[in-house]
């Protein structure tokens, strides 16, 4: 503006200078009067907040609204999230660890002192062995059982790992465990103890995964009652408890009658246990029919993940024979149908 | 005129507020990490709605609803992402944005330092909280989900017994002025 108003004969340097202050100039007075008019409209600022609280729930409605359309589940964000976490929960775990020993121990001397008190005459160096058995034994139990069961399956392809979180709301059941990607981890493997089936992989990050446990409200495995053969889907409730779906009301369905995978939901072998019937009540047109897990889905520290989405031939034993249909199956046998540890 | 220049110089006399750099961030973590990890051991623990207390906690303090929606929205988010695949961005951060907003909006006009205002608030935003979550789930994403239970009432009781003792100690983290 101020060039084509100006004389004919600016050199081009000159051109420039004038360009530049007649931008800056007018940039200025936008500024004023901008200024001008916010300070004739004054916004109040409650209303500031309120215009930002609506644009922030706008923002995460689309957002939802999004990953509901498409879909997709944000993974970028939950990636930085888990990977920011991740490393404090290992560091919780282990000072956890370290606390729950000292702890544990101090309780063991106390044992080995009145122990000491009450049999110092027989023989001192014995007490203080098994002192520091009894110290260990809590622990050595639970990983031993862990270890007779890979043993047990040895050609089975299994990883154990150890739980280092939990969902961070009420809203979901899934566990977090230490084996990612990199241990060879994928989604939809399942996940086990030796008591029972637990759920499975959902997400996977390089070195941690999370599990959704059979209780979520989308958790599910489909099911087998033993002694009737039917096969029903089971899925969670969000509580502790599970529930046997679509069950007609004229189906007989015992209280404690044993509830096994069916292996029709490709991804848990058939005859895992998923729990014992607690409750039956007729329903409309289905049983309302409640499970309690097999599995101690609400104190778990070390679970197995089955390496393999084909069905597994799990070690013949005594135990498994026991369970009907186990023989005839042809796909898998039942570990620990019975519920008992190998 | 007369009763707006009375509301404005006494809002004037409530205290706004600070803490030390890196409280809100760090104690926001810490709490995120906790409810993830404490339910390994103490299935109990998951009664306990601890980002909900902090976003409540700062929204109080600092008397700022603009911070506050933004503090419940980053924890929301947060507690969003490290609650698994089936519980969508969104859901708990649309719920503490509105709790923050609320909380420091009530904060900018109430004096909220005594423990008995601070558990009757724990109390009603917790309920609150639970409300526009059972909204989001039916309206939004169309699951089933039950308005009230006994649970409700007994976990809106604990966390406000909890949170009021964990507001004692949150206050050695503000700033002397």
């Amino acid at each position: 503006m101020l060039l084509q108003e100006g004389p004919e004969f600016f050199s081009p340097s000159q051109e420039l200078g004038a360009a530049i202050f007649g931008f800056s100039w007018n940039y200025l007075k936008l500024r004023i009067d901008y200024r001008e008019l916010s300070s004739m409209v004054a916004i109040p600022s409650r209303h500031k907040s309120l215009a930002l609280l609506a644009a922030v729930l706008i923002a995460q409605l689309l957002l939802l609204a999004v990953q509901i359309k498409r879909d997709s589940r944000g993974r970028l964000i939950r990636v930085w999230a888990v990977s920011a976490v991740s490393p404090f929960e290992r560091s919780g775990v282990w000072g956890f660890g370290k606390i729950r020993g000292v702890w544990d121990h101090y309780f063991a001397l106390q044992t080995t002192s009145r122990e000491n008190e009450a049999l110092r005459v027989e023989n001192d160096s014995l007490k203080l062995a098994i002192s520091q058995l009894e110290s260990k034994a809590a622990e050595a139990e639970r990983l031993s059982a862990l270890l007779s069961f890979r043993e047990a399956h040895a050609k089975v392809p299994m990883l154990s790992a150890r739980v280092i979180g939990a969902s961070a709301g009420s809203a979901s059941r899934m566990v977090e465990i230490d084996r990612g990607e990199r241990d060879g981890v994928r989604r939809n493997m399942a996940v086990i103890t030796p008591d029972g089936a637990v759920g499975k992989v959902i997400e996977i990050y390089s070195d941690t995964a999370q599990v959704l446990l059979l209780t979520d409200k989308d958790g599910g495995v489909g099911a087998m009652l033993v002694e009737s053969r039917d096969q029903k889907p089971v899925g969670g409730t969000g509580e502790a408890l599970l529930t046997l779906k679509y069950v007609p009301n004229d189906d007989k369905v015992s209280i404690g009658e044993k509830v096994v995978t069916s292996g029709m939901d490709k991804i848990f072998p058939q005859g895992i246990p998923v729990g014992t019937v607690q409750e039956v009540k007729p329903g409309n047109t289905f049983k309302q029919i409640l499970l309690k897990p097999a599995a101690k889905l609400e104190r778990l520290e070390e679970v197995i993940v089955l390496l393999t989405q084909e069905p597994v031939e799990f070690a013949k034993e005594p135990d498994a024979q026991s369970a009907p249909g186990a023989a005839n199956s042809g796909t898998a046998a039942v570990p620990a149908a019975t519920g008992q540890k190998p | 005129m007369n009763e707006t220049y009375e509301l404005r110089s006494a809002e004037t006399h409530i205290e706004v507020h600070k803490f030390y750099p890196g409280a809100i961030a760090g104690v926001a973590i810490l709490a995120l990490v906790l409810q993830a990890m404490v339910p390994v051991y103490f299935p109990g623990f998951r009664i306990l709605d601890l980002p909900l207390l902090l976003t409540i906690y700062f929204g109080l303090s600092r008397r700022n609803p603009s911070t506050g929606l933004l503090l419940g929205m980053v924890i929301g988010l947060l507690q969003d992402s490290l609650s698994g695949p089936t519980v969508p961005l969104g859901f708990y951060g649309i719920a503490k944005t509105c709790i923050g907003y609320l909380a420091s909006s009530i904060g900018a006009r109430l004096d909220t330092e005594h423990p008995a205002a601070r558990f009757a608030l724990i109390m009603g935003f917790f309920v609150t909280h639970q409300a526009i979550l059972v909204l989001v789930r039916r309206l939004l994403l169309a699951e089933p989900e039950v308005w009230f239970n006994m649970h409700l009432v007994v976990a809106a009781a604990v966390n406000a017994v909890l949170g009021t003792i964990l507001f004692l100690l949150l206050d050695r983290l503000r700033r002397s002025s």
